[in-house]
């Protein structure tokens, strides 16, 4: 029972956590990426389409383990690709104001996801109208094979499939980099004074543009994460939901450090299906979704009150930077 | 250093005219390429695919109305965050703001509905209405003046907790946990606006007009929509000639929720007659790229309101006619914004390519300071912050 | 632009040719040859030819606007020069970034730091490098350029905790880790205590023990006598020529730097019936960082009397103005306005509303003129009524009022602009200065304080300036004007009140105090206040 709950709360929190790495990545770079929400719809509908027609293409023959991992991953990688080179470009080449830029992003992802999730059946010919990626959801869902055996710890430790320990692995990763390398030093730099980095000799155009394309494509694989391990291979519109917000709100609730956002977004996770899990009544079960928003928002006040400079949004989020001479 | 250098530099200011030319050429360069991905994905000619659009938007008399209903509903959200823009506070909160009004308004039609003499509950709705509205947008903007709370992330945070709140309320309300609300008053109509000249969308549009009229005239004349502006563009030289910052900042997005607070009254009262976390559609993120394409004039956001609604409605119906989701519109929509996004940058800079050696105007006192570059020309305020 | 004098030139040729000869055995580390740079029409530098010798330390002399600060921003990569050739270590170059300025072994210490405030001491002084991070290795190098040139750092603080002192030297450790041989130094005493100024050049005087060629950006005679050992003085954007320190005297060099010694010719009348206006008695002020701006600073403004303020930039005349304009938070003391009738009213704790409430008429030109007196995004209407939106009871802002003024500011002060709806940004340096003056004279003030109200303006522009205020005098206002060029104060004001530090160290008669003296009270730290 707590086994299966720890489960449950760690699938739920993954693709909050690959969102939460992604944004933070990008929000060390000063870009505010308020489209997010529609990165993840990108990401994870352009796995999906990649599957989708590698399973038709099929036909009903054995697919091949390689192809059918890679090619997901692939078409997520170079979905949340473009959308990230479109932000960066309008943000950073054309100077567009990050946040309508991001609500744009958002409406134009969602609607990909939406409508390509909509209708990608009747684009391709298929016959049947829903997309169910079974067999594809299986190659991303398989975990070692002694965990089974292992009772409640194996449930808690070993029985998710690679892109829930990817997200982990990426997340450290992401904290190292920050803190231990110098491309983490110059990218911090960046976020907190594109003029100090600019004149150190930084290329603050360069570290924005790999800063927000990497963070969109991690941000892709929590949407492909959600279709392939959470939701079996079963797509549908909206069921995404706010997760893409809620991984915004994850990046202020762990002040934009990576290590944190490990934790916070399980935390995340099992706030989301404690509802589920508590028999609670319905009022109940609806606070619990809403103390996420709730607990974030009271993070982000105290933080602006305390000050302290640790805490604090990088110095330019949200403000592009221009150097007029030269 | 290069031959050649492509160097770029803040335009003084182009004329009105040629900068509405680029916006508009940027239009077209949009619906080019959305009908070259509407041909390409449904092989239908994209110049009937386009009259499909406005046919969707304008064909019937029904249509028309839905359309002119969407765009005032649109508009007035967008009028809702527009003076807070122009004072460089990014609220896209009015989701939030409108559900929560919504909710007052429907809490009070729910306990008193039928009680108490229909003038007077309408009145408390709508009073019930822009308080909540008001309390919705009083939060971020105190947090903002007296701790300089980022404003972006925690109107974002008070949009999901308002929706939860009126889903908290939902389910309190209908203990049978199937969260719908149903209609409220359904066989009194207590609480229901009437129909204006036997027309349920009129008293929309009327509103809509006459809160257009009201901020236009607030921004351009009033007393504190100047004081807004110079909060806008100068904080410090607001505190040097006496304006209260903080005050303003309040007062300002204490008239955004009141806005707020009447769209929400209005969708509830006159057009759902219930409630849920939807009330408000999402309209709280397009209001922010409507004003901002309306470069925060309130009479051109009429139009570019439209634009959006015609967009969505025409393309829905575009792909619904022919069988694929209707999300396609907001692709398309989409598309649009990020040409009109990108072209503001050729309307406020100019790039010059030059032989190496040039001259750079500049000051000489320059400090090289990063600037912030929002895409909003210059006098028209409103830049990012 | 002022003429030099044609025999003057022959004579500082003269004087450059001696210069270069006596000390050629001596390796040349930086050549400049014929820089001119232009921005817009403004001419920053013109044909300048300056040497930068190893084991030297140069002084680059020259007042405000002379294109010190340029010339060297053109070695250390910020700005490329429109013309000319520089030579480092007998090879031209074309220093196109700080980097590559880096790589020359050319360091910059700016005016503004370059520091990232979350990072640490170490973690600033290595951005920007290539290679692996080893925080501990670099921490270990700082540690010894530390111990080798006597600093004080603590690699591992964080920016935001230091001073501004502790800054400075972060920035120059940069340099020196770096392995900068040429260092350049803008100003770098102008927010320094004595004594820590005193530490930074016994610093600077072992760098150039250790061979390194060091230039100092100033335009504070007593440094360049103590610290330098050639001094290149700069006038209206030309190299005027170079002085040996131990060979000249502060008189040849200020000679030098102003030109002829000019007589300004500004009128001066004796002040009508000066009455007490303002009391300012022991206020104290201490900034957000806990930096003590003013400390017990007492004197009286009276009407009729033009009181100028004179200090070492950065000395506290900016908060002193604005702790009487109800801007700057005060700790202690007390600013009293005395109207006509003898009643006193305590301004102190005030805000600028509460002051016009009080029917006080102060008026403030304020040193940041365009981020702070003006908004540069709106039209000259528009910025004139910023003091007067208030009038009337309606909602509605009284435009008409404030366009006529505006007519009558471009009319009476000959402001030039295509028309008012011009956004003031676009407007020159001088006209914008006349719609801020305009402004704040139209309220016909009682009290009227200025902050460098002629910095960066041409000639004619600055004379108009005067011309307004001494108007104000006339017409019995109290006149506060802090100004920085001393040959101004001397012929414009009645009284001299001398800042250092953040104190008083004189107040003065205008009309008797020589430049000398008051030179030396602007370095003399609470020094004797002379009898009020």
């Amino acid at each position: 029972m707590i086994g299966a709950f720890i489960h449950s709360t760690v699938l739920q929190g993954i693709p909050l956590m690959y969102g939460c790495t992604g944004e933070i990545i990008t929000q060390k770079s000063g870009n505010l990426n308020l489209g997010l929400p529609g990165v993840m719809y990108v990401g994870g509908i352009s796995g999906v389409i990649g599957a989708f027609l590698y399973e038709q293409s099929l036909k009903g023959s054995d697919p091949n383990g390689f192809l059918i991992i890679v090619i997901p991953l692939l078409c997520s990688l170079l979905g949340s690709l473009v959308m990230g080179l479109i932000y960066s470009f309008l943000v950073v080449t054309l100077r567009a104001n990050q946040n309508v830029t991001g609500l744009a992003m958002t409406t134009f992802g969602v609607g990909i996801g939406n409508f390509f999730g909509g209708s990608i059946s009747k684009l391709a010919g298929a016959e049947s109208t829903s997309i169910n990626l079974t067999l594809t959801s299986n190659y991303f869902r398989a975990h070692l094979p002694f965990a089974d055996g292992m009772g409640d710890f194996g449930e808690v430790i070993f029985s998710y499939g690679f892109l829930t320990y990817l997200a982990i692995i990426i997340a450290i990763g992401a904290y190292v980099v920050f803190n231990k390398t110098r491309v983490g030093l110059h990218l911090r730099a960046v976020g907190e004074s594109p003029a100090t980095a600019d004149a150190a000799g930084i290329s603050v155009t360069k570290y924005k543009y790999l800063a927000t394309c990497i963070g969109c494509v991690i941000a892709g694989f929590g949407g492909l994460h959600y279709v392939m391990e959470y939701a079996n291979g079963m797509w549908s519109n909206d069921a995404f939901g706010d997760r893409g917000w809620l991984a915004i709100a994850l990046v202020i609730f762990a002040v934009w450090k990576p290590n944190i956002g490990i934790l916070a977004s399980i935390f995340f996770g099992g706030l989301y299906i404690l509802k589920d899990w508590s028999n609670s009544s319905g009022v109940l079960s609806e606070f619990l979704k809403m103390v996420p928003y709730l607990v974030t928002f009271v993070v982000l006040i105290i933080t602006s009150m305390r000050k302290k400079r640790e805490y604090q949004p990088p110095e330019s989020l949200g403000v592009n930077y221009f150097r007029e001479d030269r | 250093m290069n031959k050649f250098r492509i160097h770029i530099a803040k335009r003084d200011t182009m004329p009105v005219a040629a900068a509405w030319a680029i916006r508009i050429g940027a239009i077209v360069l949009a619906l080019l390429l959305g009908s070259l991905l509407t041909l390409v994905l449904t092989g239908k000619n994209p110049l009937s695919v386009l009259l499909t659009i406005v046919q969707g938007a304008f064909g019937t008399e029904r249509k028309i109305w839905t359309t002119l209903r969407d765009t005032s509903v649109l508009l007035m959200f967008g009028l809702a965050v527009a003076p807070a823009f122009k004072m460089r506070f990014w609220n896209i909160g009015a989701e939030g703001q409108v559900l929560m009004s919504g909710l007052g308004t429907a809490v009070v039609m729910f306990f008193l509905g039928g009680k108490i003499n229909d003038g007077l509950l309408i009145i408390l709705m709508l009073v019930a209405a822009i308080v909540c509205g008001m309390l919705w947008a009083f939060i971020p903007a105190v947090i903002k003046a007296k701790w300089n709370t980022n404003e972006t992330l925690s109107t974002l945070m008070l949009n999901y907790i308002a929706a939860q709140i009126v889903s908290m309320f939902i389910a309190w309300a209908v203990p049978s946990g199937s969260m719908k609300m149903g209609i409220i008053n359904q066989d009194t109509n207590a609480g229901w606006l009437p129909a204006l000249f036997g027309n349920k969308h009129i008293l929309i549009i009327i509103m809509a007009l006459l809160i257009t009229a009201f901020v236009f005239v607030y921004i351009k004349y009033g007393k504190g929509g100047y004081e807004l502006t110079v909060v806008g563009e100068s904080v410090k030289t607001a505190r040097y000639v006496g304006i209260k910052v903080e005050w303003v900042i309040i007062r300002t997005m204490l008239i955004s929720g009141a806005i707020c607070g009447i769209i929400g009254f209005l969708q509830v009262a006159g057009v759902e007659h219930t409630i849920s976390p939807n009330t408000a559609g999402g309209l709280g993120f397009t209001a922010v790229l409507v004003a901002w394409m309306a470069k925060l004039n309130p009479i051109v956001m009429i139009f570019t309101s439209m634009l959006i609604v015609v967009m969505s409605n025409g393309a829905g119906d575009v792909a619904s006619s022919l069988g694929l989701n209707a999300s396609f519109s907001d692709i398309l929509t989409g598309i649009i914004l990020f040409f009109l996004i990108g072209c503001e940058f050729f309307i406020n800079y100019k790039i010059c390519f030059s032989a190496k050696n040039d001259k750079i105007s500049s000051d000489v006192t320059d400090s090289k300071e990063s600037e912030s570059s929002g895409g909003v020309e210059e006098n028209e305020g409103g830049k990012q912050s | 632009m002022k003429k030099i004098e044609r025999n003057n030139i022959s004579y500082y040729e003269q004087r450059k040719n001696i210069g270069i000869n006596e000390m050629s055995n001596q390796q040349i580390a930086v050549q400049m040859e014929n820089i001119t740079k232009t921005f817009g029409s403004v001419i920053a530098n013109k044909n300048v030819d300056l040497e930068i010798r190893n084991g030297e330390i140069l002084s680059l002399l020259g007042e405000n606007g002379s294109g010190k600060t340029t010339l060297m921003n053109m070695l250390s990569g910020i700005y490329a020069p429109d013309e000319g050739r520089i030579f480092v270590n007998g090879e031209e170059v074309r220093i196109k970034s700080p980097r590559d300025a880096y790589e020359l072994g050319i360091g910059m210490v700016h005016q503004h730091y370059k520091l990232i405030d979350v990072l640490t001491a170490t973690e600033n002084i290595i951005l920007g490098l290539d290679g692996k991070l080893n925080i501990k290795e670099a921490t270990a190098q700082i540690k010894e350029i530390c111990d080798r040139y006597g600093f004080d750092v603590d690699p591992n603080q964080k920016v935001y905790d230091m001073s501004v002192s502790q800054k400075q030297t972060i920035e120059i450790v940069k340099m020196l880790y770096r392995k900068a041989q040429i260092l350049i130094l803008d100003e770098p005493t102008a927010v320094l205590t004595p004594q820590e100024t005193d530490k930074l050049f016994d610093v600077l005087r072992n760098m150039r023990n250790d061979g390194k060629a060091i230039v100092i950006i100033t335009h504070k005679m007593h440094e360049v006598e103590s610290l330098s050992d050639r001094v290149a003085v700069l006038r209206s954007g030309e190299l005027i020529g170079y002085l040996v320190t131990k060979e000249t005297n502060a008189t040849e060099m200020t000679n030098m730097m102003v030109g002829k010694s000019v007589s300004l010719n500004i009128t001066r009348r004796e002040p009508v019936d000066p009455k007490d206006r303002v009391i300012v008695s022991g206020i104290n002020v201490v900034s957000e960082d806990g930096i003590q701006k003013l400390k017990d600073v007492s004197f009286t403004v009276r009407s009729g009397e033009i009181l100028g303020i004179a200090g070492i930039s950065g000395c506290g005349q900016k908060e002193l103005l604005e702790a009487i304009a109800g801007l700057q938070p005060t700790q202690s003391g007390s600013i009293k306005f005395v109207n006509d009738d003898g009643s006193e009213e305590e301004l102190l704790g005030m805000s600028p509303t509460q002051i016009t409430e009080k029917g006080v008429k102060l008026s403030f030109v304020p040193e940041d003129r365009l981020g702070m007196g003006l908004v540069g995004n709106m039209d000259i209407t528009d910025n004139i009524m910023l003091r007067s939106f208030r009038r009337g009871k309606a909602p509605i802002a009284d435009r008409k009022f404030s366009r006529n003024l505006a007519g009558e500011i471009v009319d009476d002060l000959q402001v030039v602009t295509p028309n008012l709806q011009t956004p003031i940004r676009r407007l020159s340096g001088g006209n914008v200065q006349k719609v801020l003056v305009g402004r704040e004279i139209s309220t016909s003030p009682k009290v009227l304080m200025t902050a460098y109200a002629v910095r960066g303006l041409d000639i004619n522009s600055s004379y108009a300036i005067y011309d307004q205020i001494n108007l104000q005098k006339e017409k019995g206002c109290a006149v506060v004007y802090v100004g920085e060029d001393l040959d101004v104060l001397l012929e414009l004001a009645d009284r001299i009140l001398v800042l250092c530090a953040g104190q008083v160290s004189g107040i003065v008669d205008g009309r008797t105090i020589d430049k000398n003296t008051l030179g030396m009270l602007m370095t003399k730290v609470g020094g004797e206040k002379s009898n009020e």
